[in-house]
């Protein structure tokens, strides 16, 4: 299997606070791979590395490598807006642009493609479709984004990821603020979507990690104390740690 | 018990005070409208696109008041909110100490009295308008030359005038703005900023099209407070404007603003010049009042629109 991004020694800082101690994790290509571990444990610190997010503030920082297609994507030389366009997010919050449905999508692939605007519609539709949200918008695409249900304001979310034509999508938790239903769409939406994406995954739901994801990895204060195929971590542990956390012990 | 008279007792105090100021704002436009009935009567509408202001002869138009106002005022803003903004931007991602002794920097210009901008700007502003700004906006970029708005700018300057007494404005106003400005970037979610250059947003791209989007209500109310500022500023105004009652023909003239006629003419005036100035006030009065009435409209229907509940 391809290895997509590999994480090597991580260390990260949040001013002389380390909250990561020497991750390394390889991610497989087209596949889901879930991040669990107890709250304040480093995972969504962790991601934040991928798209060199934390970089927005001034007293965070990380040591080590973090290769994406061979690539040292933390070496400063690297462009971190390409970076960005190939590493969408999808946060744990629905986090819609302060504009119309269609220009939620449409910013951002302006931002990055100069497309006609017939081109435009299509990408926009396209996008859409691919995060099965085309039908439920398509009659509303001049109302705000802001308007959608909590549930539809995160698809859009992720359409608006994947309109940019990116490899790799992270979720932080995508799907802990909003309902049973609507989190099954997502999930669904998920695993169509690893046809062609690199996903990796925060979850806090052991069977959300078990129905969808292939690999995952278990963090504990910073550590990554055990990776390897889903069905294995969560039904024959080698950690201890693991399988009190899995079996839900404690966290 | 105790809890529900003090809750009437609050709610009294509410609506007493709400009345109180809807009073006065009644009275200020009945006393305007009483006090220059024989203007009206004189002159009818005219006098709002007359441009003659003659006390001798009798003959008084508002033409020039409204003009001066109005071009020292967008003037004013033209300046005032890219720098606020640019400000604003700049010091919310500085380093904590640099942020805070620049910000308080700019809240303090709103401390400053008016008259006090009115002095330095006819002993420092106007000789630097004069020997410098001015002679480089003519000489060298030769802007007088530009296509259509070049007849606007000017060839002959003497230091006073619309220009010096728009650029004072802005400094007046730029505290307001930028305070506003400046909530309005701290409070735009964390989230929302890092989803913007999670798509590859640069600094600015991420600042003009979702934070500034994000709190346009708030950046609009920071204007509207800046242009009601603007508009009704006197004393500063009066030192460098040159006060004179002639149509304005180019942002270097000498000029008059209403605030400024008003406060010029008031002491020696009698019958129909009095009545004249009191129109000029109620002109005044209209303005700001169908500012922000437009204001809150247009804030209204933007929300409807952008099906928000917040208010
Ligand atoms: N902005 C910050 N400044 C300082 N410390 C932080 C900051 N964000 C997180 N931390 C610390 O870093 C550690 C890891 O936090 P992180 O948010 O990555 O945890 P998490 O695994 O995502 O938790 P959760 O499941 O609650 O989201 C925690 O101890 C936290 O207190
Ligand atoms: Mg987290």
């Amino acid at each position: 299997m391809a290895i997509k991004i590999s994480a090597k020694n991580l260390n990260f800082y949040y001013g002389s606070n380390q909250a990561l101690f020497d991750n390394s994790l390889d991610i497989e290509e087209r596949r889901i791979t879930a991040v669990i571990g107890p709250s304040g444990c480093g995972k969504s610190t962790h991601l934040r590395v991928y798209n060199r997010i934390f970089e927005l503030y001034r007293d965070q920082r990380v040591t080590g490598e973090l290769i994406i297609d061979g690539v040292n994507v933390l070496d400063p030389q690297v462009d971190v807006l390409e970076l960005r366009r190939k590493v969408g997010m999808i946060f744990q919050k629905p986090t819609p642009f302060p504009m119309s449905v269609f220009e939620n999508i449409a910013y951002p692939i302006k931002l990055h493609f100069k497309l006609s605007s017939k081109e435009l519609k299509q990408r926009v539709e396209q996008a859409l479709r691919a995060a099965s949200l085309w039908d439920e918008v398509k009659d509303k695409l001049k109302n705000s984004g802001l308007a959608l249900s909590g549930g539809q304001q995160q698809r859009l979310c992720i359409a608006r990821a994947i309109a940019i034509e990116p490899e790799i999508l992270l979720m932080d938790e995508p799907t802990s603020a909003i309902d049973p239903v609507a989190t099954l769409k997502i999930e669904e939406l998920m695993l169509s979507l690893k046809e062609k994406y690199t996903i990796v995954v925060v979850t806090h739901n052991m069977q959300q990690a078990a129905r969808i994801s292939d690999n995952t990895a278990f963090f504990f204060k910073g550590h990554i104390i055990e990776y390897g195929p889903t069905a294995r971590i969560f039904t024959n542990p080698k950690e201890k740690k693991t399988e009190e956390y899995i079996t839900g012990r404690f966290g | 018990m105790f809890a529900l008279r003090t809750d009437r007792i609050f709610q009294w105090l509410c609506l007493i005070s709400a009345m109180i100021a809807g009073l006065l704002m009644l009275g200020f436009f009945v006393q305007l409208s009483l006090s220059s009935v024989s203007t009206w009567r004189q002159f009818g509408l005219g006098f709002l696109v007359s441009n003659d202001w003659d006390p001798v002869a009798n003959r008084f138009g508002a033409l020039p008041s409204i003009v001066g106002t109005l071009c020292t005022t967008v003037i004013a803003l033209l300046l005032a909110i890219p720098l606020a903004f640019a400000a604003a931007l700049y010091l919310v991602d500085a380093p904590p100490l640099l942020s805070n002794i620049l910000s308080h920097a700019i809240d303090l210009l709103a401390a400053i009295p008016s008259v006090i901008y009115g002095m330095w700007g006819l002993f420092v502003m106007v000789p630097i308008m004069q020997k410098h700004v001015q002679p480089f906006m003519v000489d060298v970029l030769r802007l007088h030359r530009l296509p259509v708005i070049g007849r606007y700018i000017g060839e002959y300057y003497n230091g006073f005038g619309i220009f010096t007494a728009g650029i004072i404005l802005a400094i007046m106003v730029l505290p307001y703005i930028y305070a506003i400005l400046r909530d309005v970037i701290k409070m735009t979610p964390p989230v929302l900023r890092e989803a913007a250059y999670g798509v590859g947003c640069t600094r600015w791209e991420t600042a003009k099209d979702i934070v500034l989007r994000y709190g346009i209500r708030g950046v609009l109310g920071g204007i509207f407070i800046g242009l009601g500022r603007a508009l009704g500023e006197t004393m500063a105004v009066l030192f460098v404007i040159g006060n004179l009652m002639d149509m304005p023909e180019d942002i270097f003239s000498g000029a008059t603003t209403i605030a400024a006629t008003l406060a010029n003419n008031f002491a020696e005036a009698d019958c129909l010049q009095r009545s004249a100035l009191f129109a000029l006030g109620l002109v005044l009065l209209l303005m700001s009042f169908s500012i922000q009435v437009a204001a809150q409209y247009y804030l209204h229907a933007t929300s409807a629109r952008r099906g928000e509940s917040r208010s």
